[in-house]
């Protein structure tokens, strides 16, 4: 196996997350591509690992394969943690497009949120 | 090329296909969609990469936990069904610093291994991977123990409604 394959696989995945995190507006469509990212770290992970078990016998072996459960759980906790804040978000402006938040508008004091029937108390 | 090669070549166009789709598609609930693909064939890379316990993991958080959040955020958020214009920003800022950022890690990358050749390992079954991590990393993984919770119960406080 050639580990130059799998390394520019994640090279190539990161270039796409990165690219997507730029351009797109939709913050929910921004978290898609910010696992992308993640995602492409992965791979460099478990390749990194697959490659130096080999070459450099490490002292904890299978390091790699367990840092990348590590980020595949924190992953799942900032995905868990962004929505709840785009939700948030979206009952506050009406709007997920990263590019139209404001960001110095408070809003006035004792300001209604909206209500759009998602609330289940109203 | 060995066997494994082919399949990591192939998988790999099939991953950074289905990842550009993402970005550039112009249906919200599609890209979700092909975000399925794509995660799928990164859990494939990572069974030809002999680490198996990470690859049903994989599965079963991104493809069972993480899109099905996404896909319920998109519903809830009310996005547009149907194709849409106004996705994106001005491409070209993206383009350059994604071309950047793939090209110099692929290059440094790619010169750090060269052609290098390496035989696969044993596999990294739930047995193996299980064993160092709970002799090795048990302080870490009660950790993200702790993480999770934090994250639950963060989670829970911001989406609830109202500020009594």
């Amino acid at each position: 196996m050639h580990p130059v394959f799998p390394f520019v696989v994640a090279a190539l995945l990161f270039g796409v997350g990165a690219y997507g995190v730029l351009v797109r507006r939709n913050a929910v469509l921004l978290l898609m591509s910010a696992e992308l990212m993640l995602n492409a770290v992965n791979i460099v992970l478990i390749t990194a690992d697959v490659t130096i078990q080999r070459t450099l016998k490490p002292a904890l072996p299978a390091t790699g394969q367990i840092f990348a459960l590590f980020v595949i759980v924190v992953a799942a906790a900032e995905i868990g943690v962004g929505l709840a804040i785009i939700l948030r978000l979206y009952r506050l402006r009406r709007a997920v497009a990263v590019d139209e938040i404001p960001l110095a508008d408070p809003l006035p004091a004792g300001a209604v949120l909206a209500d759009d029937g998602l609330d289940e108390r109203s | 090329m060995t066997v494994a090669d082919v399949l990591l070549t192939a998988i790999g166009a099939v991953v950074v296909g289905s990842a550009l789709l993402v970005v550039t598609t112009r249906h919200i609930v599609h890209a979700g969609l092909w975000l399925v693909v794509t995660l799928t064939g990164v859990a494939a890379l990572y069974l030809v990469l002999t680490a198996e316990l990470v690859a049903w993991v994989q599965i079963l958080l991104y493809l069972g936990a993480v899109v099905v959040l996404l896909l319920f955020a998109v519903m809830l958020t009310r996005a547009p069904i149907g194709a849409r214009d106004d996705l994106d920003r001005p491409r070209w800022p993206g383009v350059l610093v994604g071309l950047g950022t793939a090209g110099s890690l692929a290059a440094l990358l790619a010169n750090a291994y060269r052609w290098d050749k390496i035989e696969l390992p044993a596999a990294g079954t739930a047995e193996r991977i299980g064993e160092h991590l709970f002799r090795s990393w048990v302080l870490p993984f009660e950790l993200v123990g702790l993480l999770l919770l934090a994250a639950l119960i963060g989670a829970i406080a911001l989406s609830r409604s109202g500020d009594e």
